[in-house]
């Protein structure tokens, strides 16, 4: 009996891996097919990346905050305050800019999508687009992933200098040291790979968090409790997925930078 | 506007070439096989009731006409084509020659009517705004819903949704017309509405349509009704004259138990026929 089920999971994640790849495949290759919906790319740029702005600056502010109270504390015992502005440049830039960008607005949008387009399932919206001769893969999903990429890597931008901001801030008013020298050690120890890392990662991150959203939606079955159940799936396991590619990522661009 | 009187029992159609085609047509999801075996016809100009209780698998026949689903078994042939092995892409354009009215009118919400009817239209063709519009009111005006062109989905009653639906599935002049319980879960008087649209659209425009329902009143109504254009209304044919191009089928348990017309039907003697009808 046990076994019976090991066996059934085992298929299930195998076959649900594999209606991933196709979706999200065929869903990028759309990008290149017309018709292309740019109408619809553009409103989901707006809901993502306008919608988002908010959830970001504020956290990218707290976190840049956060990581300067921290390292100073951490670098005073071997004075080295002087660097805080060169840890947090570089820990938000490579790592925390792209990575909590991606998990925050995967946790607004991914869960967006699914419920969306899960709703759309549920009441045979989606049947009725096909019915009507319009490809749901094009009009819904293309325009969501791309517009979940190009706004990620804007919105990681935007992180990334509301942290080193929050950084500052906090390094200035409440460990009293000197942003001058602060904004110096952020900016003097950047280097070219580290921009290229903290940018390539979002473009990563967009893709997951949108085809994952999008994949789990247009799964939906189960009427409203089956809606909830995708949105959850979405948020879990693009949220998961981020983590574990970002892992992936920073290991091959460390070896080839290095 | 080729509309016969109601005084004379309307003239049977006799084009062979059917618009629809199932050949031995099987289908299952997780369980038991929902469809098995099902074998039928719609010709041009005719309309097919479909019957059977809740859960038999109607729906989803409905979806295997249109390709919305692909069947395990048999072939469907959709305007002589067969549809089974080709790709989404190229059923596009063959479900774009067809109207469907969803069970529960699958408007799109955050459209207006204006945009849910002329969907077709904005989506597939470039057609200049001023000219969408006049199909769109034209469409809403046979369904007598005019007055809705700038409303949401969200803001009509069930039974204006459902008119709605039926204005988009003819907008764009459809050669099959599919029916997915229209009247399901409405008042008796919005559903002799509805049915007063379908009867309206069959001998005006004689669309050939398969009509999904599991209430016999609007089955026998269809049946025994006609559009009288003088009137614009539906007015019944004279005393035991039915058109005979409105004919039935029905499902149990995944099988198709009969097919015929209603009086083959009303003398059928299948036990599940017979308990359906009484």
């Amino acid at each position: 009996m046990a076994l019976n089920t090991i066996d059934r999971t085992a298929r299930q994640l195998v076959l649900t891996v594999q209606d991933y790849s196709i979706f999200a495949w065929n869903a990028l290759l759309n990008f290149f097919r017309p018709p292309i919906y740019w109408t619809d790319f553009l409103m989901q740029s707006d809901i993502i990346g306008v919608g988002s702005l908010s959830i970001v600056v504020l956290s990218g502010i707290s976190t840049g905050g956060v990581l300067a109270l921290q390292s100073a504390a951490t670098l005073s015992a071997f004075g080295a305050t002087a660097v805080t502005g060169q840890f947090v440049s570089l820990t938000m830039i490579r790592e925390l800019g792209p990575v909590l960008t991606g998990v925050m607005v995967s946790g607004r949008n991914a869960s967006s999508m699914a419920s969306e387009l899960g709703s759309m399932v549920v009441t045979e919206q989606i049947d009725a687009m096909r019915a009507l001769g319009v490809d749901p893969l094009r009009k819904l999903v293309t325009p969501r992933i791309f517009a979940s990429i190009a706004m990620l890597f804007f919105l990681t931008i935007v992180a990334d200098a509301c942290g080193i901001i929050g950084g500052g801030a906090v390094t200035v008013f409440m460990n009293h040291q000197n942003g001058t020298q602060y904004f110096n050690m952020a900016w003097e120890h950047l280097r070219g790979p580290d921009i290229i890392q903290g940018l390539i990662k979002p473009l990563f991150f967009g893709y997951i968090l949108g085809s994952i959203g999008c994949f789990y939606g247009m799964r939906t079955t189960g009427g409203t409790q089956g809606v909830g159940r995708s949105t959850i799936q979405a948020v879990v396991i693009s949220s998961v997925l981020i983590i574990f590619v970002d892992f992936l990522i920073t290991h091959v661009l460390l070896t080839i930078f290095t | 506007m080729d509309v016969p009187s109601i005084l004379t029992a309307p003239e049977p159609l006799h084009e062979t070439v059917p618009v629809v085609e199932l050949r031995h047509v099987g289908i299952a999801f997780d369980g038991p096989p929902v469809l098995v075996d099902v074998s039928f016809t719609v010709a041009p100009g005719e309309t097919r009731i479909l019957l059977g209780p809740a859960g038999v698998g109607k729906s989803v026949l409905l979806k295997l006409i249109n390709g919305l689903l692909l069947p395990d078994a048999g072939s469907v042939l959709l305007f002589g084509e067969e549809i089974n092995s080709m790709t989404e892409e190229e059923l596009f354009p063959i479900r774009a020659r067809t109207g469907m009215v969803f069970q529960e009118g699958a408007l799109f919400d955050s459209l207006t009517v204006r945009d849910n009817v002329a969907y077709q239209l904005i989506q597939n063709s470039r057609i200049p705004d001023e000219e969408i519009d006049a199909r769109v009111l034209e469409a809403l005006r046979f369904v007598g819903l005019e007055q809705t062109f700038l409303s949401y989905p969200a803001s009509l009653s069930g039974g204006m949704r459902r008119r709605v639906a039926i204005a988009r599935a003819l907008i764009n002049n459809p050669e099959l017309l599919l029916y997915d319980s229209p009247t399901g879960g409405l008042d008796p008087i919005t559903s002799t509405n509805i049915i007063e649209l379908i009867v309206k659209q069959r001998d005006v425009h004689r669309t050939p349509s398969l009509l999904v329902t599991h209430r016999l009143q609007d089955a026998f109504t269809l049946c025994t009704h006609r559009f009288d254009p003088e009137k614009n209304a539906m007015t019944p044919l004279p005393r035991g004259v039915t058109d005979p191009n409105t004919t039935f089928l029905m499902l149990d348990e995944g099988r198709l138990i009969f097919n015929g017309s209603l009086h083959d039907l009303l003398h059928s003697a299948d036990p599940f026929v017979r308990e359906f009808l009484e």
